[in-house]
């Protein structure tokens, strides 16, 4: 049996309202907000960036699973804000938690689903039938996500990231991953192109074709494969844009919104790109209880989706985090354009 | 950080972000940074490789203003001599904590941040920093 043997998230503890940032370019703020379902997004320091992010939970996964770090036998970390365009984030996070140098690592790049390929690719490693090759791997995802000034996304692409730690002990687990299912297409509805500082995006197109598609039809062969059916899910967890596609998203699946709230944080802290499904993964778990089944279905542009079954495992009770994702949700400062400016070096000099 | 000087501050990867440092096994003490010699036992010392622990308290800080060459975009900053909870002491910078909780005696715990990035196309350093807690 392999799954979830610790989790951690780190979300930075500055926050832009959306109010403020319309403020700037002149726009009606509270149509923005309703429309989006976003009041305000959290914003990496001057000094953090999605390493620094990863780092972070990464540190709190390993603390939770209560292991050795020096079992981690890989270490893959999803951003589409990498810090550098050559030079691992992964060999950094490795040495930051004392897990090398005998372990495998890689950076990963799909848009916001990179940390869930990174999953799947800890579970294929731990299962292996090649003896001893890993005992454990460990996925993030983790995103500073860079909105143009004064595009739409701008109102949205925050800061975050989450760790899992993928073993195969089941007295260790705190849940089974008991089947997963991807659905990828070409379809170019969000890039950045090499050298470019923002990306750019397809506006509407990013809804039907892209999201709802990719979203839908994951999570439905998921559930063809695991013979599951909609009412099973206790939560369910969706890559999260916005505060509104979850919710829809949910329904057009056939499962009650409400079972969707609890790893919804994007109307309190923007999308964290390749750090959403991952953070709202953690809030559910955060809540869950033994026996509880979870959805969970990735979104990455360009495009695809990872969708998961999980079943929480008795682990959990003793393995609790000492801080909930939304506890971190409320630790927060606000601060104004001109210092999410300088923080997120949007100034030319910087 | 300069392309000039990557190869000694790789050798101090250990210490910038795992906090290595060592203790004397013969008296007990430790160090940070990691020290040749036991200043108290000297040839009689046993000095073994060890991680510092994250906590600690701000035994003394002051804001800086103008900051040196690499920090002038985060002044105003603080800047603290913090007594980790085995003894050491360490000069870190202290961020993500509002201006009433930096005080004497505050518990700080170690991050992970960045401490220099100023060529957009040099090598970033990271390493620790210490936040007020509670
Ligand atoms: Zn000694």
């Amino acid at each position: 049996m392999i799954g979830i043997v610790g989790y951690g998230a780190y979300i930075p503890k500055y926050r832009i309202t959306v109010e403020e940032i319309a403020k700037t370019w002149r726009k009606d703020a509270e149509g923005i907000s309703s429309s989006l379902n976003v009041k305000e997004k959290a914003v990496a320091g001057f000094d953090e960036d999605s390493c620094t992010i990863a780092v972070e939970a990464a540190r709190k996964a390993v603390k939770m699973a209560g292991i050795d770090a020096q079992k981690i036998g890989a270490v893959y970390v999803g951003s589409e804000s990498h810090p550098y365009a050559v030079k691992p984030t992964a060999s950094v996070v490795a040495d930051a938690i004392n897990a090398g140098p005998e372990l495998t690592a890689a950076d990963l790049e799909f848009a916001c689903k990179a940390g869930t390929a990174g999953i799947q690719m800890c579970m294929g490693l731990v299962a292996s039938s090649m003896p001893d090759w890993i005992d454990y791997g460990l996925a993030i995802g983790s995103d500073t996500a860079q909105g143009r000034p004064g595009d739409a996304l701008e109102y949205t692409a925050a800061s975050g990231g989450a760790a899992f730690i993928i073993g195969k002990n089941e007295k260790e687990l705190i849940a089974s991953i008991d089947q997963t299912f991807s659905y990828t297409t070409d379809t170019p509805d969000f890039w950045r192109r090499q050298h470019a500082e923002f990306p750019r995006h397809a506006g509407r197109f990013t809804g039907e074709p892209a999201y709802f598609r990719h979203v839908v039809s994951a999570a439905e062969g998921l559930m063809a494969k695991a013979k599951m059916k909609p009412v099973d899910f206790d939560f369910a967890v969706f890559h999260q844009p916005n505060g509104k596609f979850p919710l829809r998203v949910s329904k057009m699946l056939g499962i009650d919104p409400k079972r969707a709230k609890q790893g919804l944080l994007t109307p309190e802290i923007g999308n964290t790109y390749s750090g959403a499904t991952m953070i709202g993964l953690a809030s559910v778990l955060d809540a869950a209880k033994p026996g509880q089944k979870i959805l969970a279905v990735s979104y990455g542009s360009g495009a695809g989706s990872d969708a998961f079954a999980l079943t929480v495992k008795k682990g959990i009770e003793k393995k609790r985090p000492c801080k909930k994702v939304l506890e971190m949700v409320k630790e927060k400062e606000y601060i104004s354009y001109a210092e999410y400016a300088k923080f997120r070096r949007k100034l030319k000099t910087l | 950080m300069t392309n000039g000087n990557l190869p000694l501050i790789w050798r101090k990867f250990p210490e910038r972000y795992l906090l290595q440092g060592n203790r004397c096994e013969t008296c007990g003490t430790c160090f940070f940074p990691a020290r040749q010699v036991c200043p108290n036992c000297r040839r009689k010392g046993k000095l073994v490789q060890m991680e510092m622990p994250r906590q600690g308290k701000i035994i003394t800080f002051t804001e800086v203003f103008t900051g040196p060459y690499g920090f002038e975009f985060e002044t105003p900053y603080f800047i603290a001599i913090i007594e980790l909870s085995n003894k050491a002491r360490l000069l870190s910078q202290v961020v993500d904590s509002p201006r009433e909780k930096i005080k004497i005696g505050a518990k700080v715990e170690k991050v992970f941040r960045k401490i220099s990035d100023i060529d957009p196309e040099g090598p970033i350093a990271y390493g620790y920093k210490f936040k007020v807690v509670g």
